[in-house]
């Protein structure tokens, strides 16, 4: 996965299909390790419970209703943070391209507010707005806005000059400039920008319900934890992963989509 | 005689600079008839592509003034680096400004399609500009700037990024498109050759900043065929240019 800092240019574009590969055989490699190691080290399930331990926990959620019940809950947290997040950093990030003079008006506040760790005032969020689905949905849109922001200045800046003074000669709108270049333009590194923001959004919904709510796969984890079912505990985590690789796989759908007249994603 | 379709005033441009200011082009003047074909030539740095872009609104002149017969004109553009869209194949980044003006799209493909033959284009429709030769790339580029019928065409150094064998095949192509379609060309170069083989005028600029020193008339017969530069006449202008030049 893309753990890069995205902090400028393009984030490097791997082929899909053997990063697909890859995760599927360490995926293998490390469920066999695992089944060796609770297996043969003689730990309580409560520690390490077996595969087919977690396996039998997750049948039981799953046909009870409570896990589709908890991941639509931080599905849909994470989705509508991940919305409102991309749509407040595209704005701003646009507005931040565009003028020198509001870069530097809200660029020191942007800076500050990278410097608050989102897990330390997400209690304070929890506490001002409820353990209700709103504060989780702020917690991921905060945590996706900053990768989302960067990435919008530097593909809106990017923007070639003698593209600008080709729309300008053919006298186009400034919403023309904005649909036809802009956007088309941008829309690589925008994408980007949106991969990193997806996973991260997975952590921020499960950071907020972790911290107060009464639902969703956080809130599964500590029940698992409070009622010694470490089971239950692996299947949401693994749940988890599930959700944050498909998020992940829809923004590479996404790319190979709407990027397709880059050579990269030819077969 | 008929009355030009461009006068341009006592142009002069100032940029800020790092050390004070830089003064890119000073009153520069000339008109432009309708249908006639002017070279812009000076060296690097003379303020060619500047002069294009007053001219074509992207940059406001610090004094003077032009004006364009009938009003704010329609222009094409053709600039060094071809330019396209990488994101739209070559038939889609030609009807660029037919999208822009609101076209729809079936009229804007039956208009493309004249120019597609004309700048002989018949097959790469479809295809993205990165798997376009240089060439290539310039031929979508001028029936680009063609399609939305312009008044006046503004080249800059259309031709600069092409190797020699190509450059000298676009000239013939410009020439014939030039003739057929009627049009007024104001065109950037700095090749004295190019000018001679395109140009009825050229308008040598002065090293920074612009100037211009000479205003030639080329009376060489057209068609003008390559074999026309090794006469007397085609030395005896080229000569002058170069003098010009400095
Ligand atoms: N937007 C600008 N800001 C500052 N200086 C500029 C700008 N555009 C051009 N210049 C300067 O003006 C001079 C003329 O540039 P240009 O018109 O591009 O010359 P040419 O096309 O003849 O090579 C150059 O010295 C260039 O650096
Ligand atoms: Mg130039």
């Amino acid at each position: 996965m893309d753990w890069k800092l995205p902090l400028r240019g393009k984030p490097p574009r791997t082929s899909r299909r053997s990063l697909h590969w890859t995760a599927f055989a360490s995926l293998a490699a490390a469920l066999l390790g695992w089944w060796l190691v609770s297996r043969f080290a003689g730990l309580p399930a409560f520690i390490l419970p077996a595969p087919e331990q977690v396996a039998v926990r997750f049948w039981k959620a799953l046909t009870d209703g409570s896990l589709l019940v908890h991941t639509a809950a931080t599905l849909t947290e994470v989705l509508l943070g991940l919305l409102a997040g991309t749509i407040a950093a595209v704005t701003l990030g646009y507005a931040i391209a565009k003028s020198r003079l509001f870069e530097q008006l809200v660029s020191p506040y942007l800076v500050a507010t990278q410097a608050i760790p989102i897990v330390a005032i997400a209690p304070l969020l929890v506490i001002w707005f409820g353990p209700g689905i709103f504060s989780k949905v702020l917690i991921c849109a905060l945590i996706v806005f900053f990768p989302v922001l960067v990435n919008t200045v530097v593909g809106v800046r990017a923007v070639p000059r003698p593209f600008h003074d080709l729309m300008h000669s053919l006298r186009a709108t400034r919403g023309q400039i904005i649909r036809m270049l802009e956007v088309p333009a941008a829309l690589p590194v925008l994408l980007g920008g949106l991969r990193v923001g997806a996973t991260l959004s997975v952590i921020g919904a499960v950071v907020g319900e972790l911290v107060g709510s009464d639902h969703g796969l956080g809130f599964l984890v500590n029940v698992g934890r409070g009622q010694y079912d470490t089971a239950l505990v692996f299947v949401a985590v693994f749940t988890l992963i599930a959700l944050a690789l498909a998020l992940y796989g829809l923004v590479s759908f996404l790319e190979r989509k709407l990027l397709i007249w880059q050579e990269a994603f030819e077969r | 005689m008929t009355d030009p379709i461009l006068i341009v005033h006592d142009i002069s441009i100032t940029f800020p600079d790092r050390n004070g200011s830089l003064d890119a082009l000073d009153t520069v003047s000339f008109t432009v008839l309708p249908r006639e074909f002017v070279c812009v030539l000076g060296p690097s740095g003379s303020g060619k592509s500047t002069l294009l872009r007053i001219l074509a609104g992207l940059l406001e002149p610090t004094s003077g003034s032009f004006s364009f017969a009938g009003g704010r004109p329609k222009i094409g553009m053709v600039f060094q680096q071809s330019n396209l869209m990488p994101w739209r194949t070559a038939l889609e980044n030609i009807t660029l400004p037919l999208e822009l003006q609101g076209v729809q799209a079936d009229e804007a493909h039956a208009r493309s399609q004249e120019l597609i033959d004309l700048v002989g284009l018949q097959g790469f429709e479809s295809s993205w500009p990165r798997d376009l030769s240089g060439g290539m790339a310039q031929r979508v580029a001028i029936a680009r700037a063609l399609i939305h019928d312009p008044d006046i065409l503004l080249l800059d150094e259309p031709f600069g990024s092409l190797d020699a064998l190509t450059r000298e095949h676009m000239w013939t192509e410009l020439s014939h498109i030039w003739q057929r379609r009627q049009k007024t060309v104001l065109m950037v170069t700095h090749s004295i050759g190019e000018s001679l083989i395109l140009a009825d005028r050229v308008l040598v600029l002065t090293q920074r900043p612009g100037k211009i020193k000479l205003d030639l008339e080329v009376d060489l017969p057209r068609p003008r065929a390559d074999e026309m530069r090794y006469t007397a006449h085609f030395g005896e202008l080229a000569r002058r240019l170069k003098e010009a030049i400095g």
